[in-house]
């Protein structure tokens, strides 16, 4: 039987042997004409050519396709194309990703003028999706299948195959036992067997035997054990292309959704209720699960010195449909499931509730406006439009910072000294004229559009600055109108992610792990022992040798072997038989083939 | 004094201890270094005024135990790396006490349990012949570790932020910290397998005069693996037999480091919503991770095993720590748990 073996594969196991005598130490010319077949195993021919480097251009095209696929499907492409991605990886740790921070690739792009636009030309801020990074892990995959699944159908055959025959020298093996015995070579030989079938797990024989009869009087057997290395090898290589998959399948079929929720308010699954939306291509919107939220209360603990975060939990009720009200709770790390999503909470803040009544009266805007936390006392900035003015007054717009715990430092600064609400203060400046809501162009809620806008000021030309506590109301300057300041309600903000393919990620990364450990650590290893009858005739006695042969470096093979050796009713040879070395210690014999 | 100060007092004993230990090992490589010297001289009388000619390798004789070493300095050395341990130990289980949690939460928990994994798998490793050189550059890292530790990277033991606040801190972190503990113990021995290997082969580029920069090799020439300063590596076990030694630590760093990547998917999961993001920090493991696989197919490419593949080793140690140092103290992510 030909083995496959993926080109320039170093592998002393994968010969046979019995075909082979000097296996271990195989010189290069045996070892190019054992990959040679192999790969002209692979291509399925018997006419292709013997060196492919070298006749190239006599080979057609089907010749040269077939020499880019054995090339392709090589260990050396394997090794160069997983170098190169490891190297393609790092320039998303150097430069900004747009899938990450879009601001800051353009930040970038206005700070380096010259080289950022050719970066970005190259796929330097998108480099996951680059085409570069793309054609490197593609082409690693299309060789990893190329290379496993050949291996796969040949592994099928050997578990089904017998053990290798007895190679007929000893002498090249790593590990090398020998011994004598007035017992009938067929005895000794049957007994080696049964320790070598001993179980290690019940029913679960640790090798595979093969006992044969050699002629003359000699008999021997051939034993096998670690197919699950191999196994274990093929497994891990195929569950990354079931990982692949997996993570592929998740990209088409996944939607991920952004909401702030203010405490006291709630929202419905749907498109339009998010702040953003985005979805693989295959994901349709409209099924999504109409459940809906609502943000009860939400706690945070600190650490009363250091001011770190201790504790963030989010009291909710959700609504399924067709269901009753249920009370959750949404934590860092512990997100909450809903309509075939989870709910994770990834921020939150104070949302200042305020009441802006304009120079007449009317009440022009009410209501809480999320502030964003800029530090760890989360001293939050924000801003408060007021647009509803009634008879073509100005309109207003209020940009400022809540102190949650304010404390005053000097005649004009306020700062926050803890992230709970002790003592509510907003700081505020005020602009009136045209928010520029009316364009129609979407605006960013938390900036002020200050183009078609005036700051009021004092007479000094300062811009007037409001100090409000919670419960206070305040005249806006320039005969605006008043600002109350009424309530201080929290908000949440909330990732909503849903994943089919999640299950299979994560099925297939495990699978992966197991097959992986499989295949470093379970030793593979053949064992021979022959049994025939001494050199001098009618002496009676019959000599036993030995050998053992591991995949890769193993330590344990000649301890095995002399155990092995040490279960049979033997004596130590009287001298060295001419074939083989004597049974020495592990440490002295044992080779890395 | 509290529970957090004598943490840092046991850890500053152990980095002592530490140091002591590698003194000792030096001086016990010195003098194998100085004994085999003398072997070479006495053997090649010759040689002995050649100032750069290479002193042919007897390979082959490494397998006696080395019968000149100091024993004293062996001593010493042993025990000072092992109460060295020990006193790491004490001072993490008290850090962990201090804070009340698992300590491997920021940049200095991380570095503690870092290099008491390592010294531990070298002591381990060591346990029936010691290798000096092997600890030399074990104990040479661990001292250079520590002293970073304490002197840059300290902070207060305190609880955790909600993020951290997960059986993953255990899981997914400690197994980390164990994988570049048995990384750096593979590394030390993949570094003396090239020079073994050097010296095996007669192999050193500063025998052949350089094209450009001649006086650089001529002043380092004293250093060639080759030279009579190198002489002890005869008394190491074979290129072969570390490079064996290399890939079992690797081979286990390597499942570490594969779960500590899936581990750290799941927790980004419940943590940040994502199982994987192109995080920095998830960066840094995944190039990591893929250096060490191509070590694991260089070693089964014919041309590439052996001290190529030893190469593999150095390039994807210097990863794992620059995805420890550089990438916590220099690259914003999301991996911003330094506490620096
Ligand atoms: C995504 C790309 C790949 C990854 C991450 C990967 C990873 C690994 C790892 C971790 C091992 C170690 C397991 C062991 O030594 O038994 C391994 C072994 C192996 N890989 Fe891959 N591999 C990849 C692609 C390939 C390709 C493209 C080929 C074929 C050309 C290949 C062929 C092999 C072979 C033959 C072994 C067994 C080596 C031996 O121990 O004899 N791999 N691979």
């Amino acid at each position: 039987m030909a083995r496959y073996r993926p080109e320039g594969l170093e592998d002393t196991f994968a010969d046979n042997p019995a075909d082979t005598p000097t296996a271990p130490a195989a010189d290069d010319a045996a070892r190019d004409g054992g990959s040679r077949d192999a790969a002209d195993d692979t291509a399925g021919g018997s006419s292709s050519p013997a060196e492919p480097r070298v006749v190239v251009p006599a080979i057609g095209f089907f010749g040269w396709l077939r020499w880019t696929w054995r090339q392709l499907t090589s260990m050396r492409v394997a090794l160069l194309l997983l170098m190169l991605l490891a190297v393609a990886a790092v320039p998303g740790a150097m430069f900004p990703q747009r899938a990450q921070d879009e601001a800051k690739v353009a930040t970038y792009l206005l700070d380096h003028p010259t080289s950022g636009p050719w970066l970005d030309r190259l796929g330097f801020f998108d480099v996951y999706a680059s085409v570069w990074f793309s054609a490197i892990y593609i082409l690693l995959f299309v060789s990893l299948v190329g290379c496993i699944l050949p291996r796969t159908k040949v592994h099928f055959s050997a578990l089904r195959g017998r053990p290798p025959r007895t190679p007929r020298r000893f002498t090249r093996f790593p590990a090398q036992g020998a011994g004598s015995s007035a017992d009938e070579p067929e005895t000794l030989v049957r007994a080696a067997e049964k320790v070598l079938r001993r179980p290690w797990l019940p029913l679960w024989p640790r090798y595979r035997t093969d006992v044969r009869d050699e002629g003359g009087g000699a008999w021997s057997v051939s034993a096998e054990r670690g197919y699950l290395r191999e196994t274990g090898n093929l497994l891990f290589h195929l569950a990354l292309v079931g990982l692949l998959i997996s993570v592929a399948t998740g990209q088409l079929l996944h939607y991920r959704a952004q909401a702030i929720v203010i405490q006291g308010e709630g929202f419905a699954n749907a498109k339009v209720a998010y702040d953003t939306f985005e979805q693989g291509t295959a994901f349709d919107p409209s099924s999504l699960d109409p459940f809906t939220l609502k943000l009860d209360d939400f706690e945070s603990a600190f650490d009363p010195t250091t001011l770190n975060p201790r504790d963030f939990t989010a009291h909710v009720t959700l609504t399924e449909p067709g269901g009753d009200p249920t009370k959750k709770t949404i934590k860092v790390n512990h997100p909450l499931d809903a309509g075939g999503a989870k709910v994770y909470l990834t921020g939150n803040g104070y949302a200042p509730d305020v009441e802006i009544k304009d120079a007449a009266g009317n009440v022009a805007a009410d209501g809480p406006t999320p502030f964003i936390p800029q530090n760890n006392v989360y001293t939050s900035r924000g801003v408060i439009k007021a647009p509803d003015v009634t008879g073509g007054q100005d309109q207003i717009g209020i940009v400022g910072y809540l102190l949650p715990t304010a404390q005053q430092v000097d005649d004009t600064t306020w700062q926050s000294i803890y992230p709970q609400p002790g003592n509510p203060m907003l700081v505020l400046t005020v602009w009136h004229g045209d928010l520029g809501l009316d364009t129609g162009v979407p605006q960013n809620v938390y900036e002020l559009d200050e183009s078609k806008m005036t700051q009021s000021v004092d007479e000094d030309g300062k811009p007037v600055t409001l100090y409000v506590k919670m419960g206070e109301t305040v005249d806006l300057p320039d005969g605006l109108g008043t600002l109350t300041f009424k309530a201080l309600p929290r908000y949440v903000a909330l990732d909503l992610r849903h994943d089919p393919a999640l299950l299979y990620v994560l099925v297939f990364a495990l699978l992966a792990f197991v097959g992986l450990a499989t295949s470093l650590f379970a030793p593979r290893r053949r064992i021979w022992v022959r049994a025939a009858p001494g050199r001098e005739a009618g002496d009676g006695r019959t000599v036993v040798t030995a050998a053992g042969l591991a995949r890769g470096d193993d330590v344990g093979l000649q301890p095995e072997l002399d155990r092995i050796l040490a279960a049979l009713p033997l004596e130590p040879p009287a001298e060295p038989a001419a074939d083989t070395s004597t049974t020495s210690t592990p440490t002295s014999t044992q080779e890395t083939p | 004094m509290n529970t957090g100060d004598l943490s840092t007092l046991l850890v500053w004993a152990a980095a002592t201890s530490f140091t002591i230990a590698l003194i000792a090992y030096t001086v016990d490589m010195a003098r194998i270094a100085e004994q085999a010297q003398k072997r070479t001289r006495a053997a090649v009388p010759a040689m002995a005024g050649a100032s750069s000619g290479p002193v042919s390798a007897a390979a082959g004789s490494a397998d006696e135990a080395a019968p000149d070493r100091s024993h004293r300095a062996e001593g010493i050395a042993r025990s000072t790396h092992l109460l060295g341990v020990a006193l790491l130990f004490g001072g993490i289980v008290l850090r962990g006490i201090a804070a009340g949690r698992w300590p491997t939460a920021n940049m200095y928990e991380f570095t503690l349990v870092g290099v008491f994994m390592a010294t531990l798998v070298l002591a381990i490793v060591q346990r029936r012949r010691a290798i000096p050189f092997i600890s030399v550059v074990v104990l040479g890292l661990a001292v250079l570790f520590l002293a970073t530790a304490l002197l840059k990277f300290y902070v207060q033991a305190e609880a955790v932020q909600p993020a951290l606040q997960s059986y993953w801190l255990v899981l997914h972190v400690g197994v980390a910290i164990s994988a570049t503990g048995i990384f750096t113990v593979a590394f030390a021995a993949a570094v003396l397998q090239v020079l073994r290997d050097g010296r095996e082969n007669d192999h050193s580029h500063l025998v052949a005069p350089w094209s450009r920069g001649d006086g650089m090799r001529r002043a380092l020439s004293g250093w060639a693996v080759t030279g009579p300063r190198f002489a002890w590596l005869e008394q190491v076990p074979d290129a072969r037999r570390l490079e064996a030694m290399s890939f079992r630590l690797n081979a286990v760093g390597f499942v570490l480091w594969t779960f500590t990547l899936i581990a750290g998917a799941i927790w980004a999961e419940h943590a940040w919503g994502r199982y994987w993001g192109w995080d920095p920090k998830e960066i840094g493991t995944f190039v990591a991770w893929v250096v060490y696989a191509a070590y694991l197919h260089a070693r089964t490419t014919r041309g590439w095993s052996g001290r190529r593949a030893a190469y593999f080793v150095f390039v994807g140690y210097a990863c794992v720590l620059a995805n420890f140092t550089v990438i916590n103290l220099f690259v914003t992510g999301k991996h911003s748990y330094s506490g620096l």
